[in-house]
C-alpha cells in the first residue's frame, strides 16, 4: 500500500509520515499541492491523505487535479477545523473524513479498509 | 454562555454569566416607564386642553349671550310695563280733571255756589266716574261756601294753606295722598277758573286713591311682581305687596327725576337684588314705579343655564373618560411593543454572542488544534521509538511520561473538539441531532459546577428516541437555559432530573426537574413574560426563559412549566422530531 500524505505543517506531516512507516506503511509526503500533483505524474499512489485547508489550493481542490491524473485513486480528507460544511463537503467528496489531532491507529484502520474497498 | 432569566431562582453566583445586558438594560427600562407615564400625562392632557378648551369657551360665549339676551329681554319688558301703566294712571287722573275742568267752564261760580246745584253735580260726577268723594267751591280769598260731601267742611279758610297758593300758580293741582278724618287715604284735586274781572274761584274735590290702587293691582305682572306710587318724598301712594302700605315710607330709594321712563338694578332691604322701573307723573307728586325680583324675572334663564351648565359638565366628563382611556389603552398597547422589542432586540443580541463566541472559540479551537497535532504526533513517534526499537523499550518511566502527554494532548483536544461542535451548531441549517450526544455536551459545560455544589444530575433516556432534525445550536442554548436555570433553583447537594422520551411519532419530550426552592403559581403563570423576574436585586432581567420560549417557538415546539413552593420546578419541553412536524400545545 503506498500513500500521499500532503499538509502545509512539515512537523506534523512528516512525523506522521515516520510513525505510518513504523507500521509498514510505504509513504510519500509534501507540504505543497503542487509538489503533490508532481509526485502523483512520477508515481503510483493507492490513497492520499489530505488536510482539507491549505494555504493556496484547498484539499478538495487538490483531490480534483489528483484524480484527473490518477482516477482510480482513494482519499482521506483530514481537517482541524470541525464545520458543518467542512464536514459535509468532505464527506461527500472524500472516502474518509478524519478530525485533528489525529489518532494513529484509527488512520492506518482507515487506510486498509478504503484500500480494500 | 446564558441570560440570567426570569426563572423564581437564581443565584448570585450565576450574574456573571449574564452580566453583558444587565446594566444598560436596567436604565432603559427604568428611563422607558418614566417615559411611558410622562408620554401619558402629556398626551392625556394635551387631548383634554385641546377638546375641553373650544367646548368652555363656546359654552362661555353662549352663556354670556343668553344671559345678556334674558336680561334685555326683562328690562325691555319693564320698561314697556312702567309705559304702559303710566298711560293708564295718567289717564285716569286727566280723565277727572278733565271733568272737573268742564264743571267749572260750564258753571259760573254763582252756580256752583248754589249747594243744592253742586250736591246734584257730584251725584252726576260720582254715577259717571268712580272715586270722587266730595266737592267744595272756594272763592279767591280761600274760604270755602259751599261743600258737599261727608266732612263738615263748609265755611273752612284755606287761604293759609299751601296749596291754596299752589293752584293759584299752576291752575291745576293736584295733591299728595293722605288719610284724612275717615282714615280713608284720598288725594285732592283742585282746579281753579279765572273770571272776567280778575278774580277767580276754585272747585276742590278728594277722591279715594282706592281708584288707583285698584288700576294697579289688575295690573299682570310676571313673578312676585309689585307696582305702586310713591310721592317724591318716599311716603307710598298706593298699598304695596311687599313694600309696605299707603303712606307708609317706601323701604327702597326713590328714584331720582327722569322725564321717562328708567328701568334699574338695585338690592332690596333683605340684599337680593331687584329690577325697578320708574317714571315721574307729569304734573303730579306722584312716581309710578314696577318692582320685581330679578331672581324671578331670571327663573327662564336659570333653566337655561341649568341646562348649559349641565351640558358643559356631561360633555366634560365623557370628554375626560373617553380620554383617560384611550390614552391608557394606547399607552399600554406602546407599553406591549415597546416590550416585545426590547425583547426581541435582546434575542437578537442573545444570538449574535452565542454565534460570536462560537466563533472565537472554533477560531482559538482551529489554532490549537494544529500544534495540538504535532506534539500528539511527536510524542507518538517517540512512544514508537521506544516501541519499535529496543534500546527504552524497557524503561517504564519514559513511556509513562510519553502516555502523559499523550492523554493530556486527548483532553485538551476533547476541549477542543467541543468548542467546535459548539461553533458547528450555531448554524441555523437542522441536522440530525442525537439527544443523548446533546445533553451530554450541555452537561459538559456544567461539569464542574455540579462537582462543586455536589449536585447529582441523573440523565434517563428512553431508547426509542433516536434522532431528530432540528437546528442544534438552538437546542443546545434552551437545554443550557432550562439546565442552568435549574441549577440556580437548587440549593447544594440539589438533585437535577433530565429524562427524555418520545411523546408521539412525531414529537420528543425533554423533563428537566429540580427539587428546588419552586415558584408559586402567580409566578408560574407569569415565568416566560420578559423582564418578569424575582431576582432582579441579583442581576436577572428577566430574559432567560422568555428566550427560551421563543427559541422551542422557532423549533416549532412548546414549552410549559409545573412547580410548587418548597418541592421544586418541572420544564417540559415539546420539540418535533423534524421541522415538518407541528408542535402540539402541551401547556
Amino acid at each position: 500500500m503506498k500513500v500521499l500524505l500532503v499538509d502545509d505543517e512539515q512537523e506534523l506531516v512528516s512525523t506522521l509520515a515516520e510513525r505510518l512507516g513504523f507500521r509498514g506503511v510505504d509513504v510519500r509526503w509534501t507540504t505543497t499541492g503542487q509538489e503533490a500533483v508532481a509526485m502523483v505524474g512520477r508515481e503510483r499512489f493507492d490513497v492520499a491523505v489530505l488536510d482539507v485547508k491549505m494555504p493556496r489550493q484547498s484539499g478538495i481542490q487538490l483531490k480534483k487535479e489528483i484524480e484527473s491524473v490518477q482516477p482510480e485513486m482513494k482519499f482521506i480528507f483530514v481537517t482541524g477545523h470541525g464545520s458543518e460544511e467542512d464536514f459535509r463537503v468532505g464527506s461527500a467528496e472524500a472516502d474518509r473524513y478524519l478530525a485533528k489531532p489525529l489518532d494513529i491507529e484509527a488512520l492506518v484502520r482507515a487506510l486498509k479498509e478504503v484500500v480494500a474497498t | 454562555m446564558t441570560d440570567p432569566g426570569a426563572g423564581g431562582h437564581r443565584p448570585a453566583d450565576r450574574a456573571q454569566t449574564g452580566s453583558w445586558v444587565r446594566p444598560d438594560l436596567e436604565i432603559e427600562s427604568r428611563r422607558y416607564s418614566l417615559n411611558l407615564r410622562r408620554m401619558w400625562q402629556l398626551t392625556a392632557l394635551l387631548m383634554i386642553v385641546v377638546s375641553v378648551s373650544p367646548l368652555v369657551i363656546l359654552t362661555a360665549i353662549d352663556y354670556r349671550v343668553t344671559e345678556r339676551s334674558a336680561e334685555s329681554e326683562i328690562l325691555l319688558n319693564t320698561t314697556r310695563v312702567v309705559s304702559n301703566t303710566k298711560v293708564a294712571v295718567e289717564f285716569s287722573l286727566v280723565e277727572r280733571i278733565a271733568a272737573l275742568d268742564f264743571i267749572v267752564l260750564d258753571n259760573s261760580f254763582e252756580q256752583l255756589n248754589d249747594c243744592a246745584r253742586l250736591t246734584e253735580i257730584l251725584e252726576r260726577l260720582q254715577s259717571s266716574f268712580t272715586g270722587f268723594v266730595d266737592l267744595g267751591v272756594i272763592d279767591s280769598s280761600g274760604l270755602q261756601f259751599c261743600y258737599v260731601g261727608p266732612y263738615a267742611l263748609s265755611g273752612v279758610d284755606y287761604s293759609g294753606e299751601q296749596w291754596f297758593e299752589d293752584v293759584q300758580q299752576t291752575r291745576i293741582y293736584i295733591s299728595d295722598v293722605f288719610p284724612g278724618f275717615r282714615h280713608v287715604p284720598h288725594m285732592v284735586i283742585a282746579v281753579k277758573r279765572d273770571l272776567p274781572d280778575g278774580s277767580f274761584f276754585i272747585l276742590r274735590t278728594s277722591v279715594e286713591v282706592a281708584l288707583l290702587h285698584k288700576l294697579l293691582a289688575n295690573l299682570e305682572i310676571s313673578g312676585e311682581g309689585d307696582a305702586f306710587l310713591v310721592n317724591h318724598e318716599g311716603i307710598l301712594q298706593t298699598s304695596s305687596r311687599s313694600h309696605g302700605d299707603v303712606l307708609e315710607p317706601l323701604d327702597l330709594e326713590v328714584p331720582s327725576y327722569a322725564s321717562t321712563t328708567r328701568v334699574y338694578e338695585t338690592s332690596g332691604p333683605d340684599g337680593r337684588p331687584l329690577i325697578v322701573g320708574s317714571v315721574y307723573i307729569p304734573d303730579t307728586p306722584l312716581i309710578l314705579m314696577i318692582v320685581n325680583q330679578k331672581s324671578a324675572l331670571m327663573a327662564p334663564w336659570s333653566e337655561t343655564r341649568r341646562q348649559v351648565i349641565g351640558f358643559l359638565v356631561v360633555s366634560l366628563s365623557i370628554i375626560v373618560v373617553v380620554t383617560l382611556g384611550v390614552t391608557t389603552r394606547l399607552v399600554e398597547r406602546i407599553r406591549w411593543a415597546d416590550r416585545q422589542r426590547v425583547a426581541a432586540l435582546h434575542q437578537t443580541e442573545y444570538t449574535n454572542k452565542m454565534a460570536s463566541l462560537g466563533r472565537l472559540g472554533a477560531g482559538v479551537a482551529h489554532e490549537i488544534n494544529n500544534p495540538l497535532a504535532i506534539i500528539k504526533e511527536k510524542a507518538g513517534l517517540m512512544k514508537d521509538l521506544f516501541s519499535f526499537g529496543d534500546r527504552y523499550a524497557d524503561d517504564p518511566k519514559l513511556m509513562g511520561i510519553v502516555d502523559s502527554i499523550l492523554g493530556s494532548v486527548d483532553r485538551c483536544s476533547a476541549i477542543t473538539r467541543r468548542l467546535l461542535n459548539f461553533a458547528r451548531d450555531t448554524d441555523t441549517t437542522p441536522v440530525p441531532v442525537d439527544l443523548r450526544e446533546t445533553v451530554t455536551e450541555v452537561l459538559g459545560f456544567m461539569g464542574k459546577e455540579a462537582e462543586y455544589r455536589s449536585i447529582e444530575v441523573a440523565v434517563e433516556i428512553d431508547d426509542d428516541v433516536g434522532e431528530i432534525t432540528t437546528n442544534k445550536g438552538r437546542l443546545q442554548q434552551i437545554l443550557l437555559n432550562v439546565i442552568n436555570n435549574a441549577f440556580a433553583a437548587v440549593s447544594d447537594g440539589g438533585r437535577i432530573e433530565i429524562g427524555i422520551g418520545r411523546l408521539d411519532s412525531s414529537h420528543v419530550g425533554i423533563r428537566v426537574t429540580d427539587n428546588g426552592c419552586g415558584m408559586t403559581e402567580a409566578q408560574r403563570r407569569r415565568v416566560f413574560e420578559p423582564f418578569f423576574t424575582t431576582k432582579s436585586e441579583r442581576g436577572g432581567v428577566g430574559l432567560g426563559l422568555s428566550i427560551t420560549y421563543s427559541l422551542v417557538s422557532d423549533l416549532g415546539g412548546t414549552i410549559a412549566v409545573d412547580s410548587e413552593v418548597g418541592v421544586g420546578t418541572t420544564f417540559l419541553i415539546s420539540l418535533p422530531t423534524s421541522p415538518g412536524s407541528k408542535g402540539e400545545d402541551t401547556r
